[in-house]
């Protein structure tokens, strides 16, 4: 059986889809709505906003997540901007223009109406934010800094120094704590969603696990949200947080909710080369960096020089060479592949082969080393920290990473996966960022999300559903605990040979070689391969010591590897099937002849929701055609 | 809303309370030790000095009654903050290397007590002339009571230590007060101490030179 | 390098801990301290051993998750860097390290390194915030700041809520953290309203949770991962004197 995706766009003019969609949709009445328990699971940027958005509205609110506190959510670590169509700097900006950027960079591959009404909150978002006392950096004047980001030609980025990120989501948390001392919102730190209960085709509440105590609760509500963030730790190298996981969004999948483009993962072009075996994460030098830096190796393979030693002559500055309009602010795909192909040729920096250089000589020159340190000093902190380097001295050396996935559950316009009730918001949805997501607009979808659509959408849906009363005594509730419980179990008893970590890291480079940065058919097949292999043997071999009632992080982590190990299968199927290149995802097969991402505009313009068909059943592949009503599609091209 | 017992109650009340009171007790060191340097211009201008003092009366009782005060409140602050600063860490660490801990800020409490004996002893000797160590006592010869108790080496040593004690607790004091209520201003480097480094290097020269000038025959 | 670990281990929050040695062989200078202690855990699960909880998560700096006494220093011995943020390369071969948890009443221990820090949040609960329901907010340009007022702010707002501050505090002072909060906010224009209300109510709540008193010793300034300066404690004295002699009201 296949599900039924319908995106329940507004009909309508583009720029008025929004207005006219939230007069049509129904209002719960002020007095029903703390009668409505709502559970939000995550933290961060769009969980977090919409916890303290919808306790603000007087819904009863109750808010997990597996951090010590809701401020450590991993929205914390964003560290360049927010972009918004506010056009402050009368750059020719408009929310059009953002719409326009956004469903391109994202190669063609989102909606336009949920892309259009992003743009359109954006400028909200940043009246909020600062409303909320978020420190935007501004100029003496006092009015508003921007900076351009990229894949922009115009400044409309909004930062607060190189930790955008972590002064939003503390707006966001003080928001969220404000509730919580009001009684709205029911926090629950160290916590863990391991299953989602689905009644009667509706989601009715959700399993945890207190990663205190190791007790596995059932917690009952009208609706459930999931702001769980990506599952970019598939690749166990990537720059997400340790506990970044898919288990959420992975269980919601397993109990009937649509898996949307998995592939469409973003690789970043400037993170901090890996250094050793032992690594356990990478780290991301902000995008803005590109502003000011020159990307650049030595035109001959092999060479070995210091970069002082190699002269202007022996250098090729290759994104300036083969995109001159946009130079080093190519978008992140195009820079991070070309990094590669200027690797694979040999030509690459540090002692692994595996770099390229940053090299902020001539801002310096240029500009003066105050300016620099202004603009980027904790980021050159942060750098020479990890590397000991000093960037001022000489060039930086960045690699791409796994960053981001566009890819996610399934929602329609109204946030609402095919699961009713089942409402997905920021990293963990697929919505607004198609095939690739440009610089800056991570932050946006997640307090678009949080802020200004969820708030607006789940009302719509409890004011035109009849909830049944339910409690956790019902048989769905036990069904998954008592699941819950015996995985549980099942990881402890194995007594295996092998650290979950081993299997991770594993499993991590299989995705990475072959489904990472370009992708092909042999590869991709021999991924499915060695993927369920693995699988097999981490079910076989896999030693997770301790017990279930305490404090275990190897447990936790268990359970989070063994969804990837799962997840990571859907992934390289997506990526089969997409026989096209868009945005992140890049086939080999399908290129120009200048070695660019082809897309097959005849073939592939839908997303691609993957249902669950079952254990050791293929996943089921439905399509949501895209419709483009108001832009063009057109080859992507920063030349 | 904060009421003056909801002020006290808070640990930044308390700390309010000791910097102000501090600070008084900073003014009034200052000034004793001003006028105790005129022992170095001989008996006369000392003893006129201490006449002048008597002389003023009421309002010499006004500060005394400020003064006593002022400590007494200090020291319930101090009492009641390490009380509760020590139950605020039940397990204390294995290791603990300071970074920015002096040895004056970390003896406030143990260099307080001292001073606090200090002070009672010092009015009984000097003041009230119940403790006479040198076995006599002038109300109008200030000078004699000094050149005969410091010639005692105990005496002058006791002095000589209890001021070192001053020196440190002022040290960190004076300059914390500031802090404590709110009045300092920003800094670049607001770790460094230089005012009251000044002060606290004046004052402990200055108790200190006295009794050791008579100890060693200088003075008297 | 090869290096004895002096680590605290405890199996609840109720049970009694004690320091364990270990030796953590063949570690690389450009790991992080972390990546060290993932080292030693994987060799201790592989022995059948249980491994060292302690909390991380983002690795760069930025969540405040991790958090450790190293050698009797609160994140170790580099400044201005998180635990996480700490290389290997800031010890030598041989040397014997010190690993333990934040201590404080308010910091109770839950596993071995792993400490509650939900006080922290309590305090923010407290008056932590501006009050600005979603939606309602004027244009972001109408409110001007001054650019120095704004870099001030966030010097403060740069706190990452690790707990360091009262971890390295000899009183268990939470003064820092609750400080950096009042100053951000104290310092735009859009915090006026709520100023003296927040600086009271916070200030009470830091008591409640059991956190002891600034003596300025500085501790906390040095131990701070974004190095914010005790001058923000001065200014939440400020605060709260005014706001006690008004009684929260302008």
């Amino acid at each position: 059986m296949t599900v039924k995706l319908d995106a329940k766009m507004p009909t309508g003019a583009l720029a008025q889809k929004w207005d006219k969609h939230r007069f049509e949709m129904k209002l719960v009445n002020p007095a029903n709505k703390r009668k409505y328990s709502i559970i939000i699971v995550g933290s961060g940027l769009a969980g977090g906003a919409a916890a303290a958005t919808l306790s603000e509205l007087g819904y009863d609110v109750k808010c997990f997540c597996f951090q010590d506190s809701p401020r450590r959510a991993h929205s914390i670590a964003a560290q360049g901007g927010i972009n918004a169509a506010k056009n402050y700097q009368n750059d020719g900006d408009s929310i059009y223009r953002l719409f326009y950027d956004t469903i391109k960079g994202g190669d063609f591959r989102a909606r336009e109406g949920n892309v259009y009404r992003l743009a359109q909150l954006s400028v909200n978002i940043i009246d909020q934010c600062v409303a909320q006392g978020v420190p935007f950096a501004r100029e003496y004047g006092g009015l508003l800094a921007n900076r351009s980001f990229g894949g922009a030609q115009v400044s409309r980025t909004f930062y607060a120094r190189g930790q955008t990120g972590q002064q939003l989501l503390l707006g966001a948390y003080q928001a969220l704590e404000r509730q919580v001392a009001r009684g709205g919102v029911k926090m629950f730190p160290r916590t863990e969603m391991l299953d989602l209960v689905v009644i009667d085709g509706r989601a009715r509440g959700i399993i945890t696990r207190d990663l205190v105590t190791g007790a596995i609760e059932s917690h009952v509500a009208d609706a459930v949200v999931l702001g769980t963030g990506g599952y970019g730790n598939v690749f166990f190298l990537s720059t997400n947080a340790q506990g970044t996981n898919a288990t959420a969004i992975w269980r919601a999948y397993k109990r009937g909710a649509a898996f949307a483009n998995p592939c469409f993962t973003q690789i970043h072009p400037t993170c901090i080369p890996v250094s050793g075996e032992y690594q356990s994460k990478l780290t991301l030098m902000s995008e803005s960096l590109r502003n000011d830096g020159r990307v650049w190796v030595p035109i001959k393979a092999g060479d070995k020089r210091a970069a002082a030693d190699i002269p202007e002559t022996d250098r090729d500055y290759f994104l300036e060479r083969k995109y001159p309009s946009f130079g080093n602010l190519a978008p992140r795909d195009i820079a991070s592949r070309n990094a590669k192909e200027v690797c694979d040729e040999g030509r690459g920096v540090g002692e692994s082969g595996l770099g390229v250089y940053l090299d902020f000589s001539d801002a310096i020159k240029r500009l003066g080393a105050d300016v620099i340190r202004e603009r980027y000093g904790n980021l050159f902190e942060m750098y020479q920290r990890i590397t000991d380097e000093n960037p001022y001295q000489v060039p930086m050396r960045i690699y791409p990473a796994v960053h981001y996935t566009m890819g996610g559950l399934w929602v329609d316009y109204n946030l609402m996966s095919n699961v009713d009730g089942l409402h997905v918001i920021g990293e963990a949805n697929f919505s607004d960022h198609g095939a690739y997501r440009l610089g800056a607009s991570a932050l946006m979808q997640g307090l678009a999300d949080g802020y200004f659509i969820l708030p607006n959408t789940l009302g719509h849906y409890l004011a035109s559903n009849k909830l049944d009363k339910v409690d956790d005594s019902h048989p769905a509730f036990r069904e998954a605990r008592t699941a819950v419980d015996e995985r549980t179990n099942r990881f402890l008893s194995i007594n295996g040979k092998r650290t979950v970590a081993s299997f991770h890291r594993e499993l991590g480079k299989v995705v990475w070689d072959y489904c990472g940065m370009s992708r092909n058919e042999a590869g991709l097949r021999l991924a499915l391969e060695k993927i369920p292999q693995l699988r097999a043997e981490f079910w076989r071999d896999v030693n997770v010591p301790g017990s279930a009632a305490e404090l275990n992080q190897a447990l936790e982590r268990a359970g989070r590897v063994a969804d990837f190990m799962e997840l990571a299968e859907l992934m390289c199927i997506d990526a089969l099937h997409r026989t096209e290149s868009c945005g992140g995802h890049f086939r080999e097969e399908s290129q120009t002849p200048e070695g660019e991402a082809l897309r097959d505009d005849a073939n592939f313009t839908y997303a691609a929701a993957w249902e669950f068909a079952g254990e050791g059943k293929a996943p089921v592949l439905n399509r949501e055609p895209l419709l483009f009503e108001n832009v063009k599609l057109s080859q992507r091209s920063y030349k | 809303m904060a009421t003056g017992r909801g002020f006290y109650r808070s640990l930044v009340g308390k700390k309010i309370v000791m910097g102000v009171t501090g600070l008084i007790w900073v003014g009034f060191v200052v000034g004793h030790a001003a006028g105790n340097l005129l022992v170095f211009r001989g008996p006369e201008a000392l003893n006129s000095y201490s006449h002048f003092l008597k002389s003023t009366g009421e309002l010499l009782w006004i500060v005394r009654a400020v003064l006593v005060v002022a400590l007494v409140l200090h020291v319930i602050a101090a009492v009641q903050v390490t009380r509760q600063s020590r139950a605020a860490r039940p397990v204390g660490y294995a290791k603990q290397e300071h970074q920015a801990a002096t040895f004056a800020s970390r003896t406030m409490r143990w260099g307080g007590a001292l001073l606090l004996v200090f002070i009672v002893l010092h009015i009984l000797h000097f003041t009230t002339g119940t403790v006479r160590p040198a076995g006599s006592f002038s109300t109008t010869d200030v000078y004699a009571n000094m050149v005969t108790s410091f010639r005692i080496w105990w005496v002058a040593f006791f002095y000589v230590t209890s001021m070192a004690a001053l020196g440190f607790h002022l040290f960190h004091g004076a300059w914390s007060s500031v802090r404590s209520i709110g009045v300092s201003p920003v800094s670049a480097d607001p770790l460094k101490k230089k005012v009251s480094l000044g002060l606290a290097l004046f004052l402990w020269l200055a108790f200190t030179a006295i009794p050791v000038a008579i100890f060693a025959g200088l003075i008297g | 390098m090869n290096l004895t670990l002096h680590v605290w281990r405890q199996a609840g929050p109720d049970a009694p801990g004690k320091m364990v040695r270990y030796e953590a062989n063949d570690i690389s200078p450009d790991m992080s301290f972390l990546e060290m202690l993932d080292v030693v855990n994987e060799r201790l699960t592989a022995e059948g051993e249980t491994p060292i909880a302690f909390d991380h998560d983002c690795r760069e700096g930025i969540c405040g998750a991790c958090g450790l006494m190293i050698n009797g220093i609160a994140h170790g011995p580099e400044k201005g860097t998180a635990t996480c943020q700490l290389h290997m390369r800031s010890f030598s071969d041989g040397a014997a390290i010190y690993i333990e948890p934040w201590r404080a009443r308010a910091f109770p221990v839950i596993r071995d390194l792993a400490v509650d820090r939900s006080s922290l949040d309590r305090i923010i609960q407290a008056g932590g915030f501006i009050t600005a329901a979603t939606g309602g907010s004027q244009d972001a340009n109408a409110i001007l700041v001054p650019k120095e007022n704004v870099d001030d702010a966030m010097d403060s707002a740069a706190c990452i809520g690790c707990g360091a501050c009262a971890a390295a505090c000899p009183n268990a002072s939470a003064s820092l953290f609750t400080a950096a909060k009042i100053t951000h906010l104290g310092l735009l224009p859009q915090g006026q309203p709520e100023r003296y209300r927040r600086a009271l109510s916070m200030v009470g709540r830091m008591d409640l949770e059991g956190f002891g008193s600034c003596t300025l010793h500085g501790e906390c300034q040095e131990a701070c991962p974004k190095e914010i300066s005790i001058d923000t404690i001065t200014r939440m004295n400020r605060d709260f004197l005014r706001a006690s002699v008004t009684g929260g009201r302008e």
